[in-house]
């Protein structure tokens, strides 16, 4: 990470260097430069594949009305962790592959005219694990959501808790779930977006827990990973185990929302919630 | 299945020769007190020698121990027959796995919860090894809940390798179990005491593990994932998980210079297995110091204090800072 990146922040997602990819659900040959059109949905099968983390703000906010907020907390090496390679390195990768601090963006923005704090994890940084960075910008945000009473909408994928970082991880759960029930106690709306895959840690803290939670179709949702599942039982897991329907069905999620209906699905929702703003704005 | 470790054989082949010393001594009235004396204190003289020097593996093994003394026997120890379990969670069933009631701990009214480990493979089999369902969770909130309408400060044990992956368990939402123990449990308006007295296993473990004050016995561990499946990940090689329990930092001492704990609770010489009573009288005494002081705070500052301390948790810093820095 250089000077220059460091001071004027993280570019743009840059176009694609491949030119073409593979729906992994279907096969379709996807071509790169129409899925961002396309909000990364595949055009045979309509799976719904990971979205860049700018394109997700992208469709959640209005024009250019996200402003980042927290943007320069980064993770530090509190255990001198080392497996294959040192934590630093790691983190050093991510940067570079994700022009990103951490694993997740928080700020504010305005959905539909009505202002709103946003999260939103990344899962090309480190599988989108959370560590001290993700716990403390998330409490942040839950936080000055108490403070403003603007509502909280935080967007989920991660594989769970950040290993590197240790028992400091698992006490990002504590923490976070404690900023959702302080959020609770004030009334104010928390919607949760849960997004292929959330799992571990995460799953297991803030993103269970809002007013609302809403999933994306198909996303991979669950406390323990399939494979640990099918090792634990020694049985195979049954079709569309772990998915949004799934969770539906057992009464987890309010409901599932495809991409394209997500942004005015969160609007109607709040106006329900809150009422209508009170003098329409422009977008 | 054995239940001693590789590094307690030295020690165990001398209480076998003690013992034989002690029979014969009886048997054929011959006066071995000399060499009895001196085996004795030898063996604690390598017990202390050994356990000084255990590795972080080692010591896992030992919290995971299965004669090691679990909640029930806690209860035994330190409750006698003041203690009532409760059962069920009102939704769905009775997890085995935690057990939770009111109980009399040294003259304190109390609420009693914890994960419940089994001795042998048919308790363990009832216990699910201590690892909960979402049910567990949800009766160990409606005994806190419970605690708080009646002021009865909770005390908790903490047992479990994790919280149980299975199928069950995700249909009935294991996570959102946790999850909402975790927010729920940061706002209850009576003292919380926490103990890890053997596994500490990740997010099954923190479900329980909210509290005002949390100790560790000396030989627990406490982990955000077990060593096995760190090194299974990270490692791609489960047999590493000697290397992951160095990395991860999981022994007492590590939680408590890490500021994630309040104290390191000494074990007996060679480990709680071997001396539950002393265990016990730790524990106990530890509850008479710390509780009087938790019961006279007001409850919003506890439930305000409470707040800080988990808030306060994680390391990071400011990119600008690294620049300057």
């Amino acid at each position: 990470m250089n000077f220059l990146e460091r001071l004027i922040g993280p570019r743009k997602t840059d176009v694609p260097s491949e030119l073409w990819e593979k729906c992994p659900s279907c096969g379709a040959v996807l071509i790169s430069k129409d899925l961002a059109r396309a909000l990364f949905i595949c055009s045979k099968c309509d799976h719904h594949l990971r979205m860049p983390i700018w394109d997700r703000i992208a469709l959640l906010t209005d024009g250019a009305s996200f402003i980042e907020t927290d943007r320069e907390i980064e993770s530090v090496d509190p255990l001198s962790f080392v497996d294959t390679a040192p934590y630093p390195e790691r983190l050093a990768k991510a940067f570079k592959k994700t022009d990103s601090f951490d694993a997740v963006k928080c700020g504010e923005g305005r959905l539909e005219g009505r202002p709103i704090l946003l999260g939103v994890m990344d899962f090309e940084f480190m599988g989108g694990s959370m560590g001290s960075v993700v716990g403390e910008k998330i409490t942040r945000l839950l936080e000055k959501a108490v403070q403003t009473r603007m509502p909280a909408v935080v967007v989920s994928a991660s594989g769970g808790a950040r290993m590197q970082e240790g028992i400091f991880s698992l006490m990002q759960m504590a923490k976070t779930s404690a900023a959702v029930a302080h959020l609770n106690a004030a009334n104010v709306p928390y919607i949760s977006i849960l997004t292929d895959p959330t799992t571990g840690g995460v799953s297991a803290s803030f993103a269970s827990l809002g007013d609302i939670n809403i999933a994306e179709p198909r996303a991979l949702i669950g406390f323990a990973g399939p494979r640990v599942i099918e090792q634990t039982i020694r049985q195979k897991l049954p079709d569309g185990f772990q998915r949004s329907e799934f969770l539906a069905n057992h009464g987890m999620i309010d409901m599932v929302i495809h991409r394209r209906s997500m942004k005015q699905t969160l609007a109607r929702l709040l106006n329900l919630i809150m009422g209508p703003l009170e003098a329409p704005h422009v977008a | 299945m054995s239940r001693d470790f590789e590094f307690e054989r030295p020690i165990l082949e001398l209480e076998k020769r003690l013992s034989e010393l002690q029979s014969l001594s009886e048997d054929g009235h011959i006066d071995l007190s000399k060499e009895i004396n001196a085996i004795s204190e030898k063996i604690q003289t390598l017990k202390a020698e050994i356990f000084k020097g255990l590795e972080p593996w080692q010591v896992t093994q030992v919290a995971r121990h299965i004669d090691r003394p679990s909640t029930l026997d806690y209860v035994k120890l330190l409750c006698g027959d003041e203690f009532v379990e409760m059962h069920g969670d009102r939704l769905f069933g009775d997890d085995p796995a935690i057990v939770g009631g009111p109980a009399l701990i040294g003259g304190h009214r109390v609420m009693l919860i914890g994960h419940q480990k089994g001795h042998d493979t048919d308790e363990n089999l009832l216990r699910n090894f201590g690892m909960p369902h979402p049910e567990g969770y949800r009766k160990a909130l409606r005994l806190m809940k419970f605690a708080e309408r009646f002021h009865l400060p909770i005390v908790v044990f903490i047992d479990t390798p994790g919280a149980f992956p299975g199928i069950g368990a995700e249909e009935r939402g294991q996570s959102e179990a946790i999850a909402r123990n975790l927010a729920e449990m940061s706002q209850i308006s009576v003292p919380i005491l926490c103990f890890v007295i053997g596994e500490g296993g990740s997010g099954g473990a923190l479900a329980l593990g909210i509290g005002d004050r949390v100790f560790m016995l000396e030989y627990a561990i406490y982990s955000v994932i077990s060593a096995e499946g760190c090194a299974a990940i990270l490692w791609k090689d489960a047999a590493k998980a000697k290397e992951a329990a160095v990395a991860l930092k999981i022994r007492s001492a590590n939680l408590l210079e890490l500021g994630i704990i309040d104290g390191v609770l000494p074990e007996p010489m060679g480990g709680a297995h071997r001396d539950h009573a002393t265990t016990a009288d730790v524990i106990r005494k530890t509850i008479e110091e710390h509780l009087p002081a938790l019961l006279a705070m007001p409850c919003t500052e506890l439930v305000e204090k409470r707040y800080a301390k988990f808030r306060a948790m994680g390391q990071f810093r400011f990119a600008q800072d690294a620049l300057d820095g």
